[in-house]
């Protein structure tokens, strides 16, 4: 299931979700001079005491009711120091969450970066009034989409249309290949 | 080359097919989505589906839910018909989901083979 980065990102994306964000943001530095790729996932949701945060990635803490195990944040942490990494979850009750990991970009034990697109259109269609920022930034480019943009130009028609989704997946994944093109130029 | 002219282009074909449509009403399709279903292999049904309904215009509405207690049935692709009437496909896979599109979506057949009472049936669990 944890094939690539990606699967590991919709997980933290699904906690943003249900955490009641209005605004996610996700932002990849995939940079081949320092051999690092960062992930930022920062939502605007309802956040974390210290005393929640500092336990978060412990499989056996979690938010929810219905079973006491949670894995998103332990199999990110995981994958972080798998790959000669670094994890962090910075959080504040009623302000918002941050979660940041990194790997080591040309470590053997690193996945691939997977479909980015596919886990953003997926987050999208969950929940159709949340907000998307998403940057994608090489060591000489970037790439940025924003779905209030998108709004504006749909105006009043809905992002959930399978057209509009499908549009969107192809987009980022256009978008983060343009900007991974012309880093290795 | 996606650009944001096609948006526009969408949007406009977007609001003729609301204005052709009776009533406003539509054939809404939900999926499982929750880790039981992602596990299940939801995600490929999810995918197929957007990509097919978009492809053949079908005139339907994709959407996820969570687990609906179900998991050994997953993945579970709930379809609601124009009419509010309600079926719930079971091990669906990307082929199953498309004909569940082109048999229930296109041309209105329930499939009933694919549906949960089918399952539970051969199960000898009614």
């Amino acid at each position: 299931m944890m094939e690539d980065i990606a699967m590991h990102i919709l997980e933290i994306l699904m906690n943003s979700i249900k955490a009641g964000a209005s605004l996610i943001i996700l932002r990849i530095t995939d940079s081949l001079d320092q051999d690092v790729i960062k992930i930022e996932i920062i939502d605007d949701g309802k956040g974390m005491s210290e005393e929640m945060a500092a336990k978060a990635a412990d499989p056996f803490t979690t938010s929810r009711t219905t079973r006491k195990i949670g894995l998103g944040l332990s199999f990110m942490k995981g994958l972080a120091e798998t790959c000669n990494g670094t994890f962090k979850i910075d959080s504040q009750l009623g302000v918002g969450t941050t979660v940041t990991a990194t790997v080591q970009k040309l470590n053997i034990d690193t996945p691939e970066l997977g479909d980015i697109g596919e886990i953003l259109m997926e987050s999208i269609q969950s929940n159709g009034d949340i907000d998307y920022e998403f940057d994608y930034i090489t060591d000489v480019n970037a790439f940025h989409f924003d779905t209030k943009m998108i709004r504006e130009t749909l105006d009043g028609v809905s992002l959930l249309l399978p057209e509009i989704l499908l549009w969107i997946k192809d987009y980022i994944n256009q978008g983060i290949e343009q900007a991974k093109e012309e880093d290795t130029q | 080359m996606k650009s944001l002219e096609d948006l526009k282009k969408m949007r406009e074909s977007a609001l003729k097919k609301v204005e052709m449509r009776e009533g406003g009403k539509t054939y809404r399709i939900v999926v499982g989505m929750a880790t039981c279903g992602i596990a299940a292999g939801a995600r490929p049904v999810l995918n197929r589906l957007v990509e097919e309904t978009a492809k053949n215009d079908y005139d339907c509405l994709v959407t996820q839910t969570g687990c609906i207690g179900m998991c050994t049935y997953e993945p579970i692709v709930e379809v609601y018909d124009k009419d509010g009437n309600h079926t719930t496909y079971v091990h669906v896979d990307p082929h199953r989901a498309v004909r569940i599109l082109q048999e229930h979506v296109g041309q209105g057949h329930v499939i009933e083979k694919f549906t949960v009472e089918a399952a539970r049936k051969a199960e000898g669990n009614v």
